[in-house]
C-alpha cells in the first residue's frame, strides 16, 4: 500500500529541490546589498497607517465555522460513499438522518441571515 | 523499508519540532503556521500507519479549516504581548498548580494503561481483510456505531446554531438582497416602451431628460400620464 505513495514522495521532493535551488541560487547569485528604504512602501503604495493584526469583524469568524461544519459533514460522506453497498439500506437511512439534522441547521442559518454579508 | 524508516522519522521529527515551535513562538501567527506544519507531518505519520482516511481528514479538516479559525481567533483576540508577558510573576504559581495537577492525572491514567494482548497484532493490520481503511471506516461508523454517528450530528448542529446565536448580530445599516422582489419585477414596472416615429426627437414624446415628475403642459397627454404612473 506505501508504495503508492511513492510518487508523492518523489514529487514532493522535487518541489522542495526546485524551492531550495531557486532560493539559494538567488542567495548565491545575486548582489545583497540590504538596506531600509528597500524594504518601504513603494512609490505609489501608501504608508500603513495601521498595524495589520489589529482586530476584526467577528462575521469572519462566523463564516470559518460554518465552513467547518460543512466540511465535517462533507469528510463524513467520503467512507460512507465507499462502503454504500455493503450497509445497505440502513446505512443509507443512518446518512440521511445526519444530513437531515444538518439542514434543519443550514436553513435555521439560511433564515436567520447567517450567510448574507451585508 | 529502509524509506519508510526515513520517512518516520523525518516526520516525526518535524512534527516534535513544529509543536515545540507552537508553544515557544512569539509570535501567535507564526504560532499557528508552525501547527499547520505539524498537522501536516501528523498526516504523514498516519499515512505510514496505514490510516489514509485519518490522513485526509487531518489535512483536509485541520489544516483546511480548523487552523483558518485559529489564525482568525488568534487575530481577534487583540492580544498585547507585553501585558501578557507582564504577569508571567503572578500567574507563576497558579500555572504550576494546574501543569502538576494535569502531570499527575496523566502520570496516574498512563500508569494504569493495559494493552489488550491482540492489540499487538491488530496494530500490524490497520486494514483488516482486503478492504481499504476507509471502506473499513464506513462499514462500522453507519450502522454498528449509529448512535455516535447521530449523535455527532446533533452535536455539529448545536456548534452552528450556537455560533449563530454568539456572535450573529442584525445591523440596521446593512440592505439585505430580497431574492422575491427582484424575482416579482416585471419588465412593463421598470421599462417604458415607446413607438418612436420617424425623425421624431424624444421632447415629441413628452419625454425630458433629465426624467421631470409631472412634463409641461401641451405635449402629448398619453405618454405624460403613462409615464407619471410607472415612476410613482
Amino acid at each position: 500500500m506505501l508504495m503508492e505513495y511513492l510518487p508523492i514522495i518523489v514529487f514532493m521532493i522535487i518541489a522542495g529541490g526546485i524551492a531550495l535551488a531557486m532560493v539559494g541560487g538567488s542567495l548565491i547569485a545575486a548582489q545583497q546589498k540590504p538596506y531600509a528604504e528597500k524594504l518601504s512602501a513603494y512609490e505609489c503604495g501608501f504608508e500603513p497607517f495601521d498595524d495589520a493584526r489589529r482586530r476584526f469583524d467577528v462575521r469572519f469568524y462566523l463564516v470559518a465555522i460554518l465552513f467547518i461544519i460543512f466540511d465535517l459533514e462533507v469528510a463524513f460522506l467520503f467512507p460512507w460513499a465507499v462502503s454504500l453497498a455493503d450497509i445497505g439500506l440502513f446505512g443509507f437511512l443512518s446518512m440521511l438522518g445526519f444530513l437531515g439534522v444538518l439542514t434543519v441547521g443550514f436553513i435555521y442559518e439560511w433564515c436567520k441571515g447567517a450567510l448574507e454579508w451585508e | 523499508m529502509a524509506l519508510q524508516a526515513i520517512a518516520f522519522y523525518l516526520m516525526a521529527a518535524v512534527t516534535l519540532g513544529s509543536g515545540l515551535a507552537v508553544v515557544s513562538a512569539r509570535n501567535p501567527v507564526h504560532s499557528v503556521l508552525f501547527l499547520i506544519a505539524a498537522f501536516f507531518s501528523a498526516a504523514g505519520l498516519f499515512v505510514l500507519l496505514g490510516a489514509e482516511f485519518l490522513a485526509m481528514l487531518l489535512v483536509v479538516v485541520y489544516v483546511g479549516a480548523v487552523a483558518v479559525l485559529f489564525l482568525f481567533v488568534v487575530m481577534m483576540l487583540d492580544v498585547d504581548f507585553a501585558e501578557l508577558r507582564g504577569g508571567f510573576q503572578r500567574y507563576l504559581p497558579v500555572g504550576l498548580t494546574v501543569g502538576a495537577l494535569l502531570l499527575i492525572e496523566l502520570l496516574l491514567v498512563l500508569g494504569g494503561w493495559k494493552l489488550a494482548p491482540e492489540a499487538a497484532v491488530l496494530k500490524l493490520s490497520s486494514t483488516p481483510g482486503n478492504v481499504s481503511n476507509t471502506a473499513a471506516i464506513g462499514r462500522l461508523l453507519y450502522t454498528d456505531y449509529i448512535f455516535l454517528f447521530q449523535a455527532a450530528g446533533l452535536i455539529l448542529l448545536v456548534a452552528m446554531i450556537g455560533a449563530i446565536v454568539l456572535t450573529l448580530r442584525d445591523r440596521k445599516t446593512s440592505r439585505h438582497q430580497v431574492i422575491r422582489v427582484q424575482n416579482e419585477r416585471a419588465v412593463a414596472d421598470t421599462l417604458l416602451m415607446v413607438d418612436a416615429g420617424l425623425g421624431a426627437g424624444i421632447k415629441t414624446l413628452g419625454i425630458y431628460r433629465p426624467l421631470v415628475e409631472t412634463p409641461p403642459q401641451g405635449r402629448d397627454p398619453v405618454a405624460a400620464t403613462e409615464l407619471g404612473e410607472r415612476r410613482s
